[in-house]
C-alpha cells in the first residue's frame, strides 16, 4: 500500500479512487485533522498558529510570504512521505488567492523534483474522457503495488 | 491567545457522497444506522458525514458502499460534524469546502460510468490521456464572447 499525494489536495474523486484501488491518499483533510486534534494555542478556524510559518521555512525561503510558508507546513511533510502522486492540471477546484496559487506552484514543483511516479491528468468533460481518466488512475495505482 | 483543548481526539470523520438515481442519502443513513455502533452519523443533502474510531468508520463505509458501489464516493474530513468553526449554522452561507464537492459532483456521473465499465474491462485496453500538462489556450470564440460581454 503506497502513500499517494493527491492534487488538488481536497479532491473527493482522487481521495476515493486512491482508497478504492487499495492505497493511502495524502490529502489536506488529514493534515488539518492532526492540528484540530492537537492541544496547543487556540487559533481559529484551522488551528494554524504562528509556529506554522516557521516550520514552513523548511520548504520556502524566509522572504516568501508567511501565507505560503504556513500552507507548506501542512503540505510539506506529506510531500516528504509520499511515494507517488496524482496531479490534476488546470483544476478549477484548486482556484484560490495568491497564497494558494503560489503554494500550488511550489507543491507541484516539489512533487516533480522528487523521483517518484507521477500521473498527470485533467478533469474529464464527458463519458469517454471519464473512462480514460479512471482507467489511467487504475492502471497507475495497480503498477504501484498491492491491490485489495 | 488562549489554550486550546481538542475534542473527539483519536476519531476520524469521513464524507460519504452519493450520486445515484436509485439511492438517496436517507437510504444510506438507514443502512449506516443498521450496521453502526458508537459512531456519529449525520445525513446531509449529498450523503452522510460519519465520525468515530477509524476501524469502525471504515467498517461502516465498507458496508454502505455495497448498496451502490459505483455511485458512492468517500472523502476524509478534518473537522467533526457540526463543528462551530465550519458548520454553516454558525457561519451562514455554504460550508467552506462544499463548493469543491459541488464542483466535483458534476463529474461524478462520468466517473461512475467508467467504474461500471472497468468492472468488466481491462484498463490496459483504454488509451492514455494525452497532453495533460499542456496549458489550454483561450479559443477565439470564447474571447469573442468575453469581448461582447463587456459593458459599453
Amino acid at each position: 500500500m503506497a502513500k499517494v499525494f493527491i492534487y488538488p489536495a481536497t479532491s473527493l474523486i482522487l481521495t476515493d479512487m486512491v482508497t478504492r484501488f487499495g492505497h493511502t491518499p495524502l490529502s489536506s483533510a488529514v493534515a488539518i485533522r492532526e492540528r484540530i486534534q492537537t492541544a496547543g494555542l487556540e487559533s481559529v478556524p484551522l488551528q494554524i498558529t504562528p509556529e506554522e510559518p516557521k516550520k514552513g521555512l523548511r520548504w520556502a525561503a524566509v522572504e516568501v510570504p508567511s501565507g505560503v510558508r504556513g500552507r507548506m507546513s501542512l503540505y510539506g511533510p506529506m510531500i516528504g512521505e509520499s511515494e507517488a502522486a496524482i496531479i490534476i492540471n488546470d483544476a478549477d477546484l484548486a482556484f484560490g488567492c495568491m497564497g494558494c496559487a503560489r503554494t500550488n506552484e511550489l507543491i507541484k514543483f516539489l512533487l516533480r523534483q522528487k523521483e517518484m511516479p507521477i500521473l498527470d491528468l485533467t478533469y474529464p468533460q464527458n463519458e469517454a474522457e471519464g473512462l480514460v481518466f479512471v482507467a489511467a488512475i487504475k492502471r497507475f495505482l495497480s503498477e504501484l503495488g498491492v491491490k485489495p | 491567545m488562549t489554550d486550546y483543548q481538542p475534542e473527539n481526539v483519536g476519531t476520524v470523520t469521513k464524507y460519504v457522497v452519493i450520486e445515484s438515481f436509485s439511492v438517496t442519502p436517507a437510504d444510506l443513513a438507514v443502512r449506516a444506522y443498521e450496521v453502526s455502533s458508537g459512531v456519529m452519523i449525520k445525513e446531509t443533502c449529498f450523503g452522510l458525514v460519519i465520525m468515530g474510531t477509524e476501524d469502525e468508520v471504515n467498517r461502516i463505509i465498507t458496508e454502505v458502499r455495497k448498496v451502490d458501489p459505483d455511485h458512492i464516493f468517500v472523502k476524509d474530513r478534518g473537522f467533526p460534524p457540526g463543528d462551530p468553526r465550519r458548520c454553516r449554522a454558525n457561519l451562514g452561507g455554504a460550508r467552506p469546502g462544499f463548493h469543491g464537492i459541488e464542483q466535483e459532483m458534476t463529474i461524478l456521473p462520468y466517473i461512475s460510468n467508467a467504474l461500471k465499465i472497468l468492472g468488466t474491462r481491462d484498463p490496459g485496453t483504454v488509451p492514455a490521456q494525452k497532453n495533460a500538462r499542456k496549458k489550454p489556450k483561450l479559443d477565439i470564440s470564447t474571447l469573442k464572447k468575453m469581448i461582447d460581454a463587456q459593458e459599453p
